[in-house]
């Protein structure tokens, strides 16, 4: 029963991965781009959680934080640099 | 007992990631998307972790430390990256909606410059 479920939530998350996608495509503007990446890290965490449970082994856990810490930095380095130029900046109080 | 819960969470997380996934292609502008898909994807991949959790703690009977490092992490760092993200679009000038009726912020944040070139007239920028 178990795998069937992941096998139908993986194809759910794949169909949100591809409208993702649309809009990174179409996106009229960067911050819509940005937005979309950001949403598109969160659902790969989610498919290799739903792999883990399919394929019934834990040696695919320590990516999930793996991902999950380059989505947060890349997500960060990206808004920095489209608010002010530079992504490490001297200037404090903001 | 415990595959019919781990089936209902990864269910209602796969639902919420798939709701905010037509949020943020349906929605008018960024901040509504930003709506869409901050706290949806928050709460769905969340409880799409969770699911895996309580399946390998009681299968398997592995706890895994770095994957409660990762629910905590996903759980802290989502909401301030949406943060960010909006604060970015903001200040770079993102158009609202149409439809948008009230814009507070940006009568702050001229006011705020006013003041701070009031204070501090010369102040080398970085």
């Amino acid at each position: 029963m178990l795998n069937t479920v992941m096998l139908i939530a993986m194809f759910l998350l794949s169909i949100s991965l591809l409208l993702t996608l649309y809009r990174i495509i179409k996106g009229p503007t960067v911050h819509d781009r940005i937005l979309a990446l950001d949403s598109i890290g969160y659902i790969v965490i989610g498919i290799v959680a739903a792999l883990s449970i399919y394929l019934d082994s834990h040696a695919y856990l320590e990516t999930i934080l793996l991902i999950g810490i380059l989505a947060f930095l890349s997500t960060i380095a990206l808004s920095r640099y489209m608010e002010r130029g530079v992504v490490i900046g001297r200037k404090r109080g903001d | 007992m415990i595959e019919w819960i781990v089936a209902i969470l990864v269910l209602f997380g796969t639902a919420m990631s798939l709701l905010s996934a037509f949020g943020l292609l349906r929605l008018p502008d960024v901040y509504n998307r930003a709506h869409a898909t901050t706290k949806s994807a928050t709460l769905g991949i969340l409880s799409i972790l969770l699911g895996a959790f309580i399946y390998f703690f009681f299968t398997h009977g592995v706890s895994s430390i770095r994957m409660l490092l990762g629910i905590v992490f996903v759980f802290l760092t989502a909401p301030v990256a949406g943060h960010l993200i909006i604060r970015s679009a903001h200040r770079y000038g993102s158009p609202l909606a149409p439809i948008s009726v009230q814009d507070d912020l940006t009568a702050f944040h001229t006011q705020q410059a006013l003041e701070e070139d009031k204070v501090r007239p010369v102040e080398a920028e970085s």
